[in-house]
C-alpha cells in the first residue's frame, strides 16, 4: 500500500527549490473513547510555508494541531517532522522509547498556546532559557544570548526581568512566542493564539506572527483571525467534522468558497466580526 | 440662619437647601472615612474590653477564692517555662521532617507506578487510621523489642513528623493537582522530561500554594507536641505535669502550661497571618 499524500500540498513561495515537506501528517485518526474526532487527515507542509487551520469549535482543528506534537496521542496514523517519523502507538504511549521519540518531535515543533501557559514563578528571561538549558543542554550564557535575540524580535527586551503576571495578555503571548522561538524549532504550532486576548491586544500578536511568516518561518496556525489567514497563509485548510472540507489558497477558500459548509462557516464568523459594538 | 423664617414661610426647606449647597463631595468622603475609622476603633475597644473583663474577672475570682497559691508561680514558673525551647525545638524539627515525608508521600500518591502508589497510600492510611499517641509510644517502646532503640527526643520527633507528614501528603497532592494543566502541557511541549517538569515547573508552584497549610500544621504541631511528654521529653506539659503532681498544685501548673501554649499559638498565628499576606501579595505577580 502506498502512503497517501496531501493532494493540495505544493511548495510555497518562499520554499527552497527541491525541498521536500518538512511536516507530514499521514492518515491521522483520533478517537476519544467512541467519539471519532479526526477521521483520517493527511497534510503536508513545505519549509517556510504558513498554513492556517480553520473551522468551528469542536471540528477537530486543535486536536489535529495537538496530535502533531503528541500532546494528544493519535489513535491511527503517523507524524513526520524534519525527517523524523513517529507513528501513533496508543497502547504503548508511555513506553520509554515512544516518549523519547515524542520528545524529539517536540524539539522540532514548538507550540504556542491559547492560554500562553508561561511559567508564572519564573521571570521572562528564565521562561525563555528553561527549555534550551534543560532540554537542549545549552550553556546558560548561550541560552541567554539566544533568548535575548528572540525577546528583541517580539519587541519585549525591556520586560526581560518581569514576572509574567505583570504583563498584559498581548505581551504574555509575545513572550510565549519568544519562548517557542528560543528552542529554534523547525516548525511553529499556534493553537488559537489570539482567542484568549482582549480585542485591543490581538493586533500586536498578529503583527509578530505576520512578521515571522514573511521572514519564512514554517508555521501551522489554528485561528479564527481570517484577516491573518488572508494576509499570511500559503494555504487554508477548512476542517469540518474531523475531515478537510475545503483546502486551497486563502483567496479561494476565504474569497470564493466552493463548499456550502465553508460558506456557512465564513458567513457566521465574518458576520459575527461585523456585528456593531 | 441667613434666610429669615418669615421671608419664605418655609423655614425647613430653606435650611435643607442651605446644607445641601454646603456639602462638598470631598467633605462627605472624608466624613464617611472618619465614621468608618471610628466604627473600627469602637469595635476594637469593645473587643479588648470584653477580653479584659472575662480574663480579669477570672483572675480576680481565682485570687479571691483562696484556693490558688500565687507563690507557686514564683517557685515553679521558671521550671515550666524552661520547657518552651524544648517544645519549639520538637515542633520545628518535626514540621521540617514532616515536609520531607509529605513531599515523598505526595509524589508517591501521584505516581503511576502501582507499587510506589501502594506504598504511599499504605503510609497515609496507617498513619491517619491510628492515634498519634499510639504512634509516639510505639516508636519509643515497641520498636526496642526489635532491637531498634531510639532515644526519646528523636523518637518523639520521628513519630510527630511521620504523623503530620501523612496529613501533609494529601495537602501536597492537592497542591500539585491545583496547578493548571496548561503548565504541564507547556513544559511537555518544550520537550522537558517528566522529572524536570515536576521539579522545575509543578513543585515550585505547588509549594507556594501549600505554604499556608504548612503554617497551620505547625501551629497545631506545637499543641500536639505535648503528647511527647508521655515518652519523658521534658517539654512544657511534662514539666507542668510533674510540678503539679509533686506539689499537689495541679491547677496552677496546668494553668501555666495552658497559658504558654495559648500565647505561643497566638504569636505563631500572627506570623502565619503575615506570611499569608506576603504570599497573597506575591500572587499578584503570578
Amino acid at each position: 500500500m502506498t502512503e497517501p499524500h496531501d493532494p493540495f500540498a505544493k511548495p510555497g513561495a518562499l520554499t527552497p527549490i527541491g525541498a521536500t515537506p518538512i511536516v507530514r501528517v499521514v492518515d491521522l485518526q483520533k478517537f476519544y473513547g467512541a467519539n471519532h474526532v479526526l477521521k483520517g487527515v493527511t497534510l503536508e507542509i513545505y519549509p517556510r510555508e504558513t498554513i492556517c487551520l480553520i473551522g468551528k469549535s469542536g471540528s477537530g482543528k486543535s486536536t489535529l494541531l495537538r496530535c502533531i506534537n503528541f500532546l494528544e496521542e493519535p489513535t491511527v496514523g503517523f507524524i513526520e517532522v524534519d525527517g523524523l517519523r513517529v507513528g501513533s502507538d496508543p497502547l504503548h504511549a508511555r513506553s520509554r522509547a515512544h516518549q523519547e521519540q515524542i520528545r524529539q518531535i517536540r524539539l522540532r515543533a514548538q507550540m504556542v498556546f491559547q492560554e500562553f501557559n508561561l511559567f508564572p514563578h519564573m521571570r521572562v528571561i528564565d521562561n525563555l532559557i528553561e527549555g534550551p538549558i534543560r532540554v537542549k543542554g545549552l550553556g546558560r550564557d548561550e541560552a541567554i544570548a539566544t533568548a535575548e535575540k528572540y525577546l528583541a524580535k517580539v519587541g519585549l527586551s525591556d520586560k526581560r526581568n518581569e514576572f509574567p503576571g505583570r504583563l498584559s495578555g498581548g505581551q504574555k503571548q509575545r513572550v510565549a512566542i519568544a519562548r517557542a522561538l528560543s528552542m529554534e524549532p523547525k516548525v511553529l504550532l499556534f493553537d488559537e493564539p489570539t482567542s484568549a486576548l482582549d480585542p485591543t491586544l490581538v493586533g500586536e500578536v498578529i503583527t509578530v506572527m505576520e512578521e515571522l511568516a514573511h521572514e519564512g518561518a514554517t508555521m501551522i496556525v489554528v485561528t479564527h483571525e481570517m484577516a491573518f489567514a488572508r494576509e499570511a497563509a500559503d494555504r487554508v485548510y477548512f476542517i469540518e467534522g474531523g475531515e478537510f472540507a475545503e483546502v486551497g489558497p486563502p483567496d479561494d477558500v476565504l474569497g470564493h468558497p466552493k463548499d456550502a459548509r465553508t460558506r456557512e462557516f465564513l458567513a457566521r464568523t465574518l458576520g459575527e466580526a461585523h456585528v456593531p459594538a | 440662619m441667613a434666610i429669615g423664617v418669615g421671608d419664605s414661610g418655609l423655614p425647613g426647606r430653606a435650611a435643607a437647601e442651605d446644607t445641601f449647597r454646603l456639602a462638598h463631595p470631598d467633605v462627605i468622603v472624608a466624613e464617611i472615612a472618619a465614621s468608618r475609622a471610628r466604627g473600627r476603633r469602637r469595635f476594637r475597644a469593645i473587643f479588648f474590653l470584653t477580653w479584659l473583663v472575662l480574663v480579669g474577672g477570672l483572675v480576680i475570682t481565682l485570687a479571691q477564692s483562696g484556693k490558688v497559691d500565687p507563690s507557686f508561680i514564683g517557685k515553679w514558673g521558671p521550671f515550666i517555662l524552661g520547657g518552651i525551647p524544648v517544645t519549639i525545638f520538637v515542633s520545628v524539627c518535626s514540621i521540617v521532617l514532616a515536609v520531607v515525608f509529605a513531599l515523598f508521600g505526595a509524589l508517591g500518591r501521584l505516581s503511576r507506578n502501582p507499587t510506589v502508589y501502594a506504598i504511599a497510600t499504605l503510609y497515609v492510611s496507617i498513619v491517619r487510621g491510628t492515634p498519634l499517641i499510639v504512634q509516639i509510644i510505639f516508636v519509643y517502646l515497641a520498636l526496642p523489642q526489635f532491637g531498634l532503640v531510639i532515644p526519646a527526643l528523636p523518637a518523639g520527633i520521628l513519630a510527630l513528623s511521620f504523623n503530620y507528614g501523612a496529613y501533609l501528603t494529601e495537602i501536597f497532592r492537592a497542591g500539585v493537582e491545583a496547578i493548571p494543566r496548561g503548565q504541564r502541557e507547556a513544559a511537555q511541549a518544550l520537550g522537558m522530561p517528566e522529572r524536570s517538569i515536576m521539579r522545575r515547573v509543578i513543585l515550585p508552584q505547588a509549594i507556594r500554594i501549600v505554604i499556608p497549610a504548612i503554617g497551620n500544621d505547625f501551629i497545631s504541631m506545637t499543641k500536639d507536641s505535648a503528647l511527647v511528654s508521655y515518652i519523658t521529653i521534658d517539654e512544657v506539659f511534662w514539666r507542668a505535669n510533674n510540678a503539679g503532681t509533686q506539689t499537689f498544685r495541679n491547677f496552677e501548673a496546668l494553668l501555666i502550661a495552658a497559658l504558654v501554649y495559648w500565647v505561643m499559638t497566638i504569636v505563631f498565628s500572627l506570623g502565619q497571618e503575615r506570611l499569608e499576606k506576603r504570599m497573597a501579595e506575591s500572587d499578584v505577580r503570578l
